[in-house]
């Protein structure tokens, strides 16, 4: 089948949207684990029939499920998360230290050649990663255990170690972040880590060089150009084009620089999406205008994409790991909102609609191209 | 025969229908209840308690006879009628959070 399969995980199960390559029509299958939180769910790029879903609950805590026939059957696999070693504190709301705590799995990126090698960013903040299928999980030390751990506070949502980039071009160099302590990378497949905040300003820090502390809510990278990274801040939208040594901001003609995600094109490195949201305060979009903004310079200059989204009395939100792009000739945008609709655009964003109205609220998006 | 009893989200992760029933030798306590269920469905360690016979997780409640047992020590034994499978011991997700 040439098509894709769209991964959505809610606040009360996982669904998958399948649609062939003219993705006006679709299947809906789910929800998977109903009553639970899904918190992602994405598929290896080695087998794109392995799934894996991080399935939690207030009640019940963290499972990992994982399915090797495309969502069709899952199987739990390993749900233990034990941070190396003594776990030490990182600073709490209020300054004070508090002790290091699992919470739940945020993220899973799964290998790009490995299909039973898979990472997984956690909160409080840790990347752990798992050789076998998820069966079991370690802890890569040297992230939690940088020097400015015990400084990292964490953002509203939590301390979640939220995103991870795995870069094709350069066998062992990853990027992730962490609400609220930055962006950061190994060039050693995670083994060592340095912060990469250079050029970031946040209000609230004194420091202007501070070297953690900003609330990063999502990074993106084309994968055929990995030197360019695109950063959605809670405030600014921000670009490096030296892997993160150094950022400037592209907020541009935005008509606010809050967000969650961001995203490039599939084809096109400089063609990126965000979603303005109006401030920290007011989660919802200006205007009560659900817009995708687009710019197609790589930042700066900015195009509202209206056609097909509400432009009136919309209040959702889009979260940051509700957003993904598909591969097929023409690029396919897609994202799910906290009022449950998951919207899909088969051109790139010039043209946009519903693949479902109400699902529970959409914690994450992804989409796979099956060929 | 000790009688168990799964709240629904936790009968669903471990595929099963109604109660549990599990054969323990020696004292019957929650600790040695929970460590047979564990055995037996260990799809279900780290949703009761944490990792390891750490302690109950914090909105997963303990039950038995109309006595809430969730903070009893975890090597008391549990009241007669459990140990000899006349009534069950009931797990169950506390009411809150939404």
């Amino acid at each position: 089948m040439t098509g894709v399969r769209v991964l959505a995980g809610t606040r009360k199960g996982a669904f998958i949207l399948t649609s062939d390559g003219g993705r006006d029509r679709w299947e809906v299958s789910g929800p998977h684990f109903a009553g639970w939180e899904i918190y992602h769910v994405k598929g290896s790029p080695a087998d794109p029939d392995r799934l894996f879903a991080s399935q939690s609950s207030g009640w019940s805590g963290q499972v990992i499920q994982r399915s090797d026939d495309g969502g069709q059957t899952w199987v739990p696999v390993g749900n233990q998360f034990a941070y190396d070693g003594t776990p030490g504190t990182h600073q709490w709301y209020d300054g004070t230290p508090h002790p290091w705590e699992f919470e739940r799995v945020w993220h899973l990126e799964p290998s790009l050649d490995d299909p039973d090698t898979v990472w997984a960013g956690v909160e409080d903040a840790g990347l752990f990663r798992s050789r076998d299928g998820g069966q079991s999980w370690q802890e890569m030390p040297a992230l939690r255990g940088h020097k400015s751990g015990p400084s990292w506070q964490p953002g509203a949502g939590g301390m979640c170690l939220h995103t991870i980039l795995l870069d094709q071009s350069a066998p062992g160099r990853m990027f992730a972040a962490i609400s609220a302590a930055g962006a950061f990378r190994s060039d050693d497949d995670g083994q060592s880590w340095r912060p990469i905040n250079r050029g970031l300003q946040s209000e609230g820090i004194p420091d202007p060089d501070a070297e953690v502390g900003h609330c990063v809510h999502r990074l993106a990278m084309h994968p055929e150009r990995p030197g360019v990274l695109f950063m959605q801040k809670h405030w600014d939208v921000m670009r490096s084009d030296d892997a993160g040594e150094s950022w400037r901001e592209v907020s541009g003609n935005l008509p606010t620089d809050f967000g969650f995600p961001i995203d490039v094109h599939a084809h096109e490195p400089d063609t990126v999406y965000v979603v303005p949201i109006t401030s920290d305060a007011e989660h919802f979009p200006p205007e009560g205008k659900l817009r995708v903004y687009r710019s197609r310079t790589g930042g700066d200059d900015w195009e509202p994409l209206t056609r097909g989204l509400p432009q009136e009395h919309c209040y959702v939100n889009v979260l940051r790991d509700a957003m993904a792009v598909d591969t097929m000739d023409s690029c396919g945008v897609y994202f799910g909102t906290t009022g449950g609709q998951v919207y899909a655009s088969a051109n790139a964003g010039d043209t946009w609609a519903p693949i479902v109205r109400d699902l529970p609220a959409v914690l994450s998006v992804e989409v796979q191209t099956l060929s | 025969m000790i009688r168990v009893v799964l709240p629904a989200h936790l009968r669903t992760l471990a595929r099963i229908d109604g109660e549990i029933r599990l054969d323990i030798a020696g004292p019957v306590t929650q600790r040695s209840v929970l460590d047979a269920l564990e055995a037996s469905y260990p799809v279900l360690r780290g949703t009761i308690r944490d990792h390891d016979s750490g302690p109950r997780r914090a909105f997963i409640r303990f039950f038995a006879c109309e006595q809430d047992l969730s903070h009893e020590p975890p090597d008391a034994l549990l009241p007669g009628p459990v140990a000899v499978g006349t009534e069950p011991y009931l797990i169950v997700g506390a009411m809150a959070g939404g």
